[in-house]
C-alpha cells in the first residue's frame, strides 16, 4: 500500500521506495498515476469491493487501456477481451458486458488479474489474492497467476499468510512481524532451515495435510502483538522459546545469515539448527 | 448397544428463494442440504468439509434446532427431537452448543466477558446465586485459558484468539454433550489457530464431548477429527474414518479437494498435479442434475447426468456418492 | 479503565493482581458518562433548571397567574418590586412564568418521550425480532396511526376523555411513538442476524430474554440519540397544540404558549420573548449534549 501511494490519509511512509528508478514515495499524485495500473498494477484480497460495483466489468478494463495506452473504444475492447479470454474466462463476450456482481469469485479475481496485466505491468502487488475463495478456485487462480508470470515475465509481490501459497509461487520470501521484517530469504532455504524462531514457530504450527496427525500441535504461546504498543527489543521477545536478556531490550538488526538470506534474530545459526 | 449419541436421517433443508414475478412471487427451494444422513457416536468428533455454500454450517445448525429442517429426522439418544415443544427443546438445548467463526460477532458487544460465559448458566440454573455463577465463570476461563481478571472486560477488547476462547468457554460452561463448531479457526491468525485447536482436543477429551467440527480447511479437519464428512452442493459425497478417507480418498471431488490444498513445502508444492477441476461452483438454485459434480468433474460421464449416484459403502466405514469410484 | 495492553502479560498480571467485582452494563455506562464534560455540564444545567421550575414559583413573591395591576405595561426588570425578568404586557410576573412555564414544558416533554420510548422500543423490538405475521400487524397498525392527522387524533381523544393535562402528553407519546418503532425495529433486524443472537438462542435464551438482554441495550444506542431529538420536538409539538386552543390554557403557561406570545410583541417587547427562548434553547442544548453523552456510555467501543 505504502508502495502504491495508497495509504490512508493518517499514514505516512517514510524511507524510500524504488521503482525502475524513481522514488515513488516522493512521487507527485501525477507521476503515480501515470505509474500505478501501467507498470506497476495491484492484485486485492476480495474482488468484490476492489471492482466498482456499478460499472460493467468491460468499462472497468478498457478505461485503464484507453487512459494508460491511448487506446481508441474498438482497440481497446478487442484487447481487453483478448485478455479476458487469456485469463480462462469462459464466453469473454458475454462477461464482458456484466456487472461484477453478476459474476462469481473466481470470475471476479480472474478480472482483476486480467485488468492487473493489461498493460504489461512489470510489477503486480497481489495482496492476499485468494484469500476470499474456495479451495479448488484457489488453486486456479494460483495456476494462472503462475502462468501469467512465466509468459510475460513479470515481478510479482505476493502478500499473504497461507505458507501453502508461498511455497507453490514464491522465490524468495520475506517474514514479516509487527511491521518489520525478520527474515528473508530463498524460498527452500526459509522453509528447510528456517532461521528466526517466529518463522519456525509458523512452520511448526500450520497443520499439514501431508503429515500424520499427531497429538497436539506445536504452537505459538501467547496474542499477537498490539501495534500501538509493541513490546520493547525485539517483538517477538514475549512470544519466543529462545529468549534471551538482550531480547527484552535490544533490538536485532537484519543481518546475513549463515545459511543464506537475512534474520533479524540474536540467536546464532548453529543454536536455532540444533533446537528446531 | 445404547444408541448413538445423535442420528441424522435423510436430512434436508431448503429455503424459498424469491427467483422472479412482479405481482406474486415465484420461489425457487435453495436446497441448501439435501438428504444427509449420519450417527455421531459420544465423544467422536466427526469434521464436515466443503466449499462456500456447500451446506456445511445450514446442516450445523439444523443439527442444533436453530433452523427448522424441511424433512428428516435428528434423533438425540435414540429419541426424535420435537420442535413443536418448546420446554423439550429448551432442555435438549442444554446438551448442544455452538462454537462460531467469528469470534468477534459472536459475542454481544455491549455484555462483559463474564456476563456472556455466564448467559448460559442464567438461562438453565436460575437458582444459583451470583457469587456461584462467578466462581464458575471463574473456573471456566482458566480452563480455556483466559485470566479470571479479564471478568470485566468487553469484547472489544480482546484479540481474536482471546474471543474465540470467550466463546468456547460459554459454549462449554453447562458441560454439554455435543458442540458443533463452525469454523472456529477460520477467522484467527495462524499463530493463533493451533492454540484453539489444541484448546478444542484438550475439552474434547476432558469432557467427553461430542463434536460436529465444520471447516473448510482439510488440514485442520484431517488434525482434530475421526470421521469426516466431505459436502458439496447440499448432498454428502463421501463420508469415511479420518485415515481411510486422507490415505485413499474415493471421491473425485474429495481426490480435488486435497490436490488443491497448497502444502507448506515448496519441494512438494511444486511437483504435485496441477487443479483437475475446472470452473467455478454452480449455483446452489439450479443445480446440475443426476450427480452434482459433474460439471466439474473430470470422470463424468453421460450416467453422471442421467442418475444421482447412491452412496455406497466402499469399504468398512467409507461411504462415497460417485458412479466411478473404481476408477 | 485502565489503559493496559490487552495483549501484554504484564498489563493482564496487573490485573489479576486484584479480586475483581462484576459490573453492569449501567454501572460502566454511568461511570463513562461521569467521564464526559459536556454531558455532566449539560446534566447539571438540566437539574438546576428542572429544580427552579419545580420549585422556584414557590419561593417568588409573584405567582405565575397573579397580575400587578400597578404596572400592567410590561415593566422591564425591577427589583424592589420583585420582578427580576419585569412583567409581561398583562403585568404578570415574568421570572414566575418562564419557571412555570418550564415546569410544565418538562414535564411534557420527559413523560410524553418516555411513553413513546416504551411503546416505542418494545414495539419495534418485538415485531423486528419476532417477524412474520407479527411484524406485519405492528407495522401495519403503525402505519395506520401515521396516516391519522395529530390535531384530529388529539380532538377524538378530548372528546371520549374531557380535557385533560395527561391526557396531552399522552396524546404526543402515542404519536412520537409510531418513528421510535420503525427506528427500533429496523436496529432489531440488523440485529437479528448477527452471531451473537444465534449463540444466545443456542444457550438456551428465550425470546424475551434474548430482546431484553441483547436487542434492547443494543438499539439503546440509537434510541438515546432519538430520544434527546423527541423531547425538544415534544416540547415545540407541545406549544403548537396550546395555541390551537388543546392544550394548557392561560392563565396555565408553558414554554412554548411564552415563546409565542413573546413573539408578537417582538418589536416593542423584546424581552418577553428572548427570557424563555433563552431558558428553552439551553434545555435544548443540554438535552442534546446528554444524549450524546448518553450514545457514548453506552457503547463500550467508545472510551
Amino acid at each position: 500500500m505504502a508502495a502504491m501511494g495508497l495509504l490512508a490519509p493518517n499514514g505516512r511512509a517514510t524511507g524510500e521506495v524504488r521503482f525502475a528508478g524513481a522514488n515513488l514515495l516522493t512521487a507527485r499524485e501525477s507521476e503515480l498515476n501515470a505509474i500505478r495500473g501501467n507498470t506497476l498494477a495491484m492484485v486485492f484480497q476480495d474482488p468484490m469491493t476492489s471492482l466498482t460495483p456499478h460499472m460493467k466489468v468491460g468499462r472497468q478494463l478498457t478505461e485503464v487501456l484507453q487512459r494508460h495506452r491511448g487506446l481508441g473504444k474498438a482497440a481497446a475492447r478487442d484487447q481487453a477481451i483478448a485478455m479476458l479470454r487469456r485469463v480462462q474466462i469462459p464466453e469473454p463476450e458475454r462477461r464482458f458486458v456484466m456487472y461484477p456482481h453478476e459474476l462469481s469469485g473466481g470470475l471476479r479475481q480472474r478480472v482483476m488479474i486480467a485488468m492487473a496485466l493489461l498493460c504489461g505491468p512489470r510489477l503486480i502487488i497481489a495482496d492476499e489474492p485468494t484469500t476470499a475463495l474456495d479451495v479448488t478456485v484457489q488453486a486456479q487462480i494460483l495456476d494462472l497467476i503462475r502462468l501469467a508470470r512465466d509468459e510475460t515475465g513479470t515481478s510479482i509481490i505476493l502478500i499473504t499468510h497461507d505458507l501453502g501459497v508461498v511455497a507453490g509461487l514464491a522465490d524468495r520470501v520475506a517474514v514479516m512481524y509487527a511491521g518489520r521484517i525478520v527474515e528473508t530469504g530463498e524460498v527452500r532455504r526459509i522453509f528447510k532451515t528456517p532461521q528466526h524462531p517466529y518463522t519456525q514457530g509458523l512452520l511448526a504450527c500450520t497443520p499439514r495435510l501431508d503429515d500424520a496427525a499427531t497429538a497436539a500441535l506445536r504452537t505459538i504461546p501467547g496474542q499477537p502483538p498490539n501495534l500501538q504498543r509493541l513490546p520493547p527489543g525485539c517483538a517477538y521477545h514475549p512470544r519466543c522459546p529462545y529468549v534471551m536478556d538482550r531480547c527484552r531490550t535490544n533490538r536485532p538488526a537484519l543481518l546475513p545469515a549463515a545459511v543464506g538470506g537475512m534474520k533479524a534474530c540474536f540467536l546464532d545459526d548453529l543454536h536455532l539448527k540444533a533446537a528446531s | 448397544m445404547s444408541p448413538p449419541l445423535l442420528q441424522v436421517r435423510d436430512l434436508r433443508v431448503h429455503f424459498p428463494v424469491r427467483t422472479g414475478g412482479v405481482l406474486f412471487a415465484d420461489y425457487t427451494p435453495l436446497k441448501a442440504v439435501d438428504g444427509v444422513s449420519f450417527d455421531l457416536a459420544a465423544g467422536e468428533t466427526l469434521g464436515i468439509v466443503g466449499e462456500s455454500g456447500c451446506g456445511k454450517s445450514t446442516l450445523g445448525r439444523a443439527v442444533l434446532q436453530l433452523l427448522p429442517p424441511t424433512s428428516g429426522a435428528v434423533a438425540w439418544l435414540g429419541t426424535d427431537v420435537d420442535l413443536a415443544d418448546k420446554a423439550a427443546l429448551k432442555a435438549r438445548r442444554r446438551d448442544m452448543q455452538v462454537v462460531f467463526q467469528d469470534p468477534l460477532a459472536s459475542l454481544d458487544p455491549r455484555m462483559t466477558a463474564g456476563a456472556i460465559i455466564a448467559e448460559p448458566l442464567r438461562n438453565y440454573h436460575p437458582e444459583l446465586s451470583s457469587p456461584d455463577i462467578k466462581a464458575r465463570v471463574a473456573r471456566m476461563m482458566e480452563q480455556v485459558g483466559l485470566l479470571p481478571a479479564m471478568l470485566n472486560r468487553y469484547p472489544h477488547e480482546f484479540s481474536g484468539g482471546q474471543c474465540q476462547r470467550i466463546g468456547i468457554a460459554r459454549a462449554m460452561i453447562l458441560k454439554p454433550k455435543l458442540v458443533v463448531c463452525d469454523e472456529p479457526v477460520s477467522a484467527l491468525d495462524v499463530s493463533i489457530r493451533a492454540q484453539v485447536i489444541n484448546l478444542l482436543m484438550d475439552l474434547q477429551r476432558e469432557l467427553q464431548l461430542s463434536m460436529l467440527f465444520i471447516s473448510h480447511d482439510l488440514a485442520v479437519v484431517r488434525h482434530i477429527s475421526h470421521r469426516v464428512m466431505v459436502l458439496y452442493l447440499g448432498k454428502m459425497m463421501e463420508l469415511a474414518d479420518r485415515d481411510s478417507l486422507y490415505r485413499a480418498p474415493r471421491h473425485p471431488y474429495t481426490r480435488a479437494l486435497m490436490t488443491a490444498v497448497p502444502i507448506p513445502d515448496p519441494d512438494q508444492e511444486r511437483a504435485k498435479p496441477r487443479a483437475v477441476t475446472f470452473g467455478d461452483l454452480p449455483s446452489p438454485l439450479s443445480p446440475p442434475s443426476g450427480c452434482v459434480f459433474r460439471t466439474r468433474c473430470p470422470k463424468a460421464t453421460a450416467i453422471c447426468a442421467a442418475a444421482a449416484p447412491p452412496l455406497e459403502a466402499v469399504a468398512a466405514g467409507q461411504l462415497v456418492a460417485c458412479h466411478h469410484w473404481r476408477t | 479503565m485502565m489503559a493496559v495492553n490487552l495483549s501484554s502479560p504484564h498489563g493482564a498480571a496487573l490485573e489479576a493482581a486484584g479480586e475483581v467485582a462484576g459490573r453492569s452494563l449501567w454501572q460502566d455506562a454511568w461511570r463513562r458518562l461521569r467521564a464526559n464534560r459536556a454531558a455532566v455540564v449539560s446534566l447539571i444545567i438540566l437539574a438546576i433548571i428542572a429544580v427552579a421550575s419545580i420549585v422556584g414559583p414557590y419561593l417568588l413573591p409573584w405567582t405565575y397567574d397573579e397580575i400587578d395591576w400597578d404596572h400592567i405595561e410590561a415593566l422591564p426588570p425591577d427589583f424592589a418590586l420583585g420582578h427580576y425578568f419585569g412583567t409581561d404586557s398583562l403585568g404578570r410576573d415574568l421570572l414566575a412564568r418562564t419557571l412555570f412555564g418550564g415546569r410544565i414544558s418538562l414535564t411534557v416533554g420527559i413523560l410524553a418521550t418516555f411513553v413513546a420510548l416504551f411503546i416505542g422500543v418494545a414495539v419495534g423490538a418485538i415485531a423486528g425480532f419476532v417477524g412474520g405475521k407479527v411484524d406485519q400487524v405492528l407495522m401495519r397498525f403503525v402505519d395506520l396511526m401515521y396516516s391519522v392527522p395529530l390535531t384530529f387524533f388529539v380532538i377524538i381523544l378530548m372528546v371520549l376523555f374531557g380535557r385533560n393535562f395527561i391526557l396531552m402528553f399522552l396524546a404526543i407519546g402515542a404519536v412520537e411513538w409510531l418513528t421510535m418503532a420503525r427506528i427500533v425495529r429496523g436496529q432489531t433486524l440488523a440485529l437479528r442476524g448477527k452471531e451473537f443472537i444465534e449463540a444466545a438462542r443456542a444457550s438456551g435464551g428465550s425470546t424475551t430474554a434474548i430482546i431484553l438482554r441483547h436487542i434492547v441495550p443494543n438499539v439503546l444506542g440509537v434510541v438515546m440519540v432519538y430520544v434527546t431529538l423527541t423531547i425538544p420536538q415534544v416540547i415545540l409539538l407541545e406549544s403548537f397544540l396550546s395555541f390551537l386552543g388543546l392544550g394548557v390554557q392561560e392563565p396555565m403557561t408553558s414554554w412554548g404558549m411564552l415563546i409565542n406570545d413573546g413573539a408578537a410583541e417582538l418589536e416593542i417587547n423584546p424581552r418577553t420573548l428572548i427570557i424563555p427562548a433563552v431558558f428553552m434553547t439551553v434545555t435544548l442544548f443540554c438535552f442534546n449534549f446528554l444524549g450524546d453523552g448518553l450514545r457514548d456510555a453506552l457503547d463500550p467501543k467508545d472510551r
